[in-house]
C-alpha cells in the first residue's frame, strides 16, 4: 500500500497533517495558557487532562497527525540520502511501521489513565 | 570632393582596452588514470571581449591541447560548454573574463555529471530524463494530415510556457540543484521545467500521462525550491517556478 500510493497523495497528507497540528498544538498551547507552567505539569492535573475526553481526543489527535508528518519527513530524508530498490522499500515500510508503533504507544498512555490503570 | 572615410577605416581616437593577463586554472581529471583532481594553471591574455571559452581553446591551441572541453556554436546556443566557473555553472562561451572581476578564472567540470576527462561530461542522466517527460506535443489531431485542422494559440497561451521552450539541455541547473547532489534518482530541474513546458501548451493533450510519470518518490516532489537552477540558467528559463505550476496541478490549484 505504501508504494502504491501516489506521491502527490502522500504529500498532500503531509501538508494537511503540518496544517492540522499547528492549528491543534495552538489550542493545546492555549490550554496550557490556563494555569501556570508548573502546575500544568502536576501528576494530577496530568491525569485530568487525559480524563477530560474532548482534551485527551485532542492530544491523541496531534499525536496522530505529528506522527504521519513526522514520519513521512523522514522518510523523504532517507530517500534522498540513499537510493535503491530494497533500500527504499525497507525505508516505506519502517517509516509506517515506527509511525504505527508511536501511535500505539502514546494511545496506550491515553486508554491506560481512563481505565484508571495509572 | 569630399572624401568618404571607409567604414572598415578606424579613427585615431579611439580607445582600445589594453589586454591584460589572466591566470586559468583548469581542473584536469581522467577517471581511468588519476585519483584525485588537479588544476593546471596558465597565463592568458585576453581583452574586454575574451570569453573563458577562447581562454581555454587559447589553452588547447598554444599551451596543452590535451585539454578535453566540449564546445561546439560559441554563442550559447547550443549548450555544450557548461561547466563550473569560479565556483558557479555557466556556459564558457557566454562568460566574459571582463564579467568576472578577478584575475584568476578556475574552470572546472559541472557538479552532478559523471565526468568523461577534465572539462567534459556526461549527459546520459540528462537525456534520459528529458525522454522520460515525453518531452514533445501530445495530441491524436495533426496538422499535418488534415487540411482543415491549425492549432491557433492566443498569445496569452503562447505566455504561457514561451520561456520554457528556450532550455538549450545544456544541464547548469541540474548542476546546481542540491537535490541532484544527493538523490541519484531525482528527475532533475531541465526535466520537470520541460514537463512544464508541455504540461502549459494548449495544443497538449498529455498533461495526465506527465503529472504521472513525475509524480513518484524522486519525482517533482524531491524539489526544496532553493532556486538555484533559476539563478544559473543562461537563456532565462525558470525552472523553480515551472515546478511550483507543477505542484499547483498535482495539489488542484490548477487544471
Amino acid at each position: 500500500m505504501v508504494n502504491k500510493m501516489r506521491e502527490s497523495t502522500i504529500m498532500k497528507i503531509h501538508y494537511g497533517t503540518a496544517l492540522g497540528a499547528v492549528a491543534l498544538v495552538a489550542v493545546h498551547i492555549l490550554m496550557r495558557l490556563t494555569q501556570s507552567f508548573a502546575e500544568s505539569l502536576e501528576y494530577t492535573n496530568v491525569i485530568a487532562n487525559y480524563q477530560f475526553l474532548p482534551y485527551a481526543g485532542m492530544l491523541e489527535i496531534i499525536l496522530i497527525l505529528l506522527s504521519i508528518h513526522g514520519f513521512n519527513g523522514l522518510r523523504v530524508i532517507l530517500l534522498e540520502l540513499k537510493q535503491g530498490p530494497r533500500y527504499e522499500k525497507a525505508v516505506s515500510y519502517g517509516c509506517v511501521a515506527a509511525m504505527m508503533g508511536l501511535i500505539a504507544y502514546g494511545s496506550r498512555t491515553i486508554i491506560m489513565v481512563n481505565m484508571g490503570m495509572l | 570632393m569630399t572624401q568618404v572615410p571607409s567604414i572598415a577605416e578606424e579613427k585615431p581616437t579611439t580607445s582600445l582596452s589594453s589586454p591584460k593577463t589572466a591566470t586559468l586554472r583548469i581542473a584536469r581529471f581522467n577517471p581511468e588514470k588519476d585519483s584525485e583532481r588537479k588544476f593546471m594553471e596558465f597565463n592568458i591574455p585576453y581583452q574586454r571581449w575574451t570569453t573563458v571559452l577562447e581562454a581555454i581553446l587559447e589553452v588547447k591551441k598554444h599551451f596543452d591541447h590535451s585539454v578535453a572541453v566540449r564546445y561546439s556554436c560559441r554563442q550559447a546556443t547550443c549548450g555544450s560548454c557548461g561547466m563550473i566557473i569560479n565556483g558557479k555553472p555557466r556556459l564558457a562561451c557566454f562568460t566574459k573574463i571582463s564579467e568576472l572581476e578577478s584575475d584568476v578564472v578556475t574552470v572546472e567540470p559541472m557538479n552532478n555529471f559523471p565526468i568523461i576527462r577534465d572539462l567534459a561530461v556526461r549527459f546520459e542522466r540528462l537525456f534520459e530524463s528529458h525522454h522520460k517527460i515525453k518531452p514533445y506535443l501530445i495530441n491524436d489531431d495533426s496538422e499535418i494530415s488534415s487540411n482543415e485542422k491549425e492549432f491557433l494559440q492566443t498569445p496569452e497561451e503562447v505566455e504561457q510556457y514561451i520561456q520554457f521552450s528556450n532550455c538549450i539541455k545544456c544541464g547548469l541547473c541540474n548542476s546546481a540543484c542540491p537535490t541532484m547532489a544527493t538523490d541519484s534518482s531525482f528527475v532533475g530541474p531541465q526535466a520537470l521545467a520541460q514537463a512544464y513546458r508541455y504540461v502549459a501548451d494548449s495544443r497538449d493533450k498529455g498533461k495526465d500521462s506527465r503529472l504521472k510519470i513525475i509524480d513518484e518518490s524522486h519525482g517533482i516532489w524531491r524539489c526544496h525550491f532553493a532556486g538555484s537552477c533559476s539563478q544559473v540558467c543562461p537563456k532565462g528559463v525558470d525552472p523553480a517556478m515551472g515546478i511550483q505550476f507543477l505542484r499547483g496541478y498535482l495539489l488542484g490549484f490548477r487544471s
